[in-house]
């Protein structure tokens, strides 16, 4: 499976969620597939969907999944020390790992290749790691949502991207209906 | 009272509950306060720019935001800055250490202070720059004036403010 077709089919679990969704093609793939106010869509910005998420969960009571990518786990690795050490079990790090960089051509990341993202994130001390194949992705979350646990998630998958159009909405209105979701 | 008491008083009755610190040695009273207070959630971050994002996600979950961290990290999150914080419109107070200014001892650090004030001013970004003690008179309106316009707003403190450092 390729990262837009894991969103489809994770689409219904993350509809009742708080949901970070990475820069690029993953928010314009969840923008196409289910567009929901409780979706936060980055457009600029690599690399923090991860830490948003965290300061989300952190600052009130619903449950938040982050979607990431490899690569832009790569970029912000700092984030999992701090994930590790400031326990949000109201937060779901879901990094959707096909080993590529996709919204800039497909080149290979390191986690593709001899890096673990599921291994670093252990031994950064996040105690609840749970690599899985990427047809396995909805049974893994669904089991992280009903666990009550902070858990991040490595689902591996094939490296690929459909044709989408680029999000158009105001930042501030994309903004502004997410926070408005929040305490709803 | 201190003057880092001061300060994180001041935090605390702008109702800022959410506090990211990368260290300074001049910060370094402030960030002990902050760590001290009921009132404060203090996460340190690892990079000012995960700091930012941290901050971002706090302010949509309803708690007031805040960084501490040293001027070099103007050169690490200018587009964080203007990507995140002032594209989706987000406060966010930044009490920075200036380090470079009169009393450094480090030549590196004047490296990145003769960029600071340039880099804010082109960024747009509202600058005070504490230089005596007195300064901090301003915090509490500079504070009120943030989570007025939503905006990152950069309180420069410099070695002059802190009272140097020390004998050397």
């Amino acid at each position: 499976m390729i990262r837009s077709e894991i969103l489809r089919e994770i689409a219904p679990i993350l509809r009742d969620q708080l949901v970070v969704c990475n820069i690029g093609l993953p928010s314009q793939e969840l923008h196409m597939i289910d567009d929901q106010p409780t979706n936060f869509y980055m457009l600029g910005t690599m690399g923090l969907s991860s830490s948003i998420g965290l300061g989300l969960a952190l600052s009130q009571d619903k449950t938040v999944i982050s979607i990431d990518g490899d690569g832009s786990v790569l970029t912000n690795l700092g984030t999992l020390p701090t994930i590790a050490n400031n326990v949000a079990d109201n937060y779901i790090l879901l990094i959707i790992d096909n080993g590529s960089y996709g919204s800039t051509g497909d080149q290979p990341t390191y986690a593709g290749m001899k890096t673990s993202l599921t291994a670093v994130a252990k031994a950064c001390g996040c105690e609840n790691v749970v690599e899985c194949q990427d047809v396995d992705t909805g049974k893994v979350l669904q089991a992280a949502l009903d666990s009550k646990k902070m858990t991040i998630i490595v689902s591996k998958c094939d490296s690929g991207n459909i044709k989408l159009p680029v999000i158009t909405k105001d930042p501030v209105v994309i903004r502004d209906r997410f926070m408005t979701a929040v305490v709803s | 009272m201190s003057i880092s008491k001061k300060i994180v008083d001041d935090l605390v009755a702008n109702d800022v509950s959410f506090i990211t610190t990368v260290p300074c040695k001049q910060l370094a009273g402030v960030i002990e306060e902050v760590e001290e207070r009921d009132e404060i959630f203090h996460i340190p971050a690892n990079k000012e720019d995960e700091g930012m994002g941290l901050c971002a996600g706090a302010w949509m979950g309803g708690k007031r935001p805040a960084i501490i961290m040293q001027n070099t990290a103007i050169g690490v999150t200018i587009n964080t800055l203007a990507t995140l914080t002032q594209f989706y419109r987000m406060p966010l107070p930044m009490l920075i250490s200036y380090r470079g200014e009169l009393r450094e001892p480090v030549a590196c650090q004047v490296e990145m202070a003769v960029h600071t004030k340039a880099l804010l001013n082109q960024l747009n970004i509202p600058t005070y720059h504490f230089h005596k003690e007195s300064d901090a008179d301003e915090l509490d309106a500079i504070l009120k004036y943030t989570f007025m316009c939503n905006k990152p707003v950069a309180i420069l403190t410099d070695a002059s403010f802190w009272g140097g450092y020390g004998d050397q």
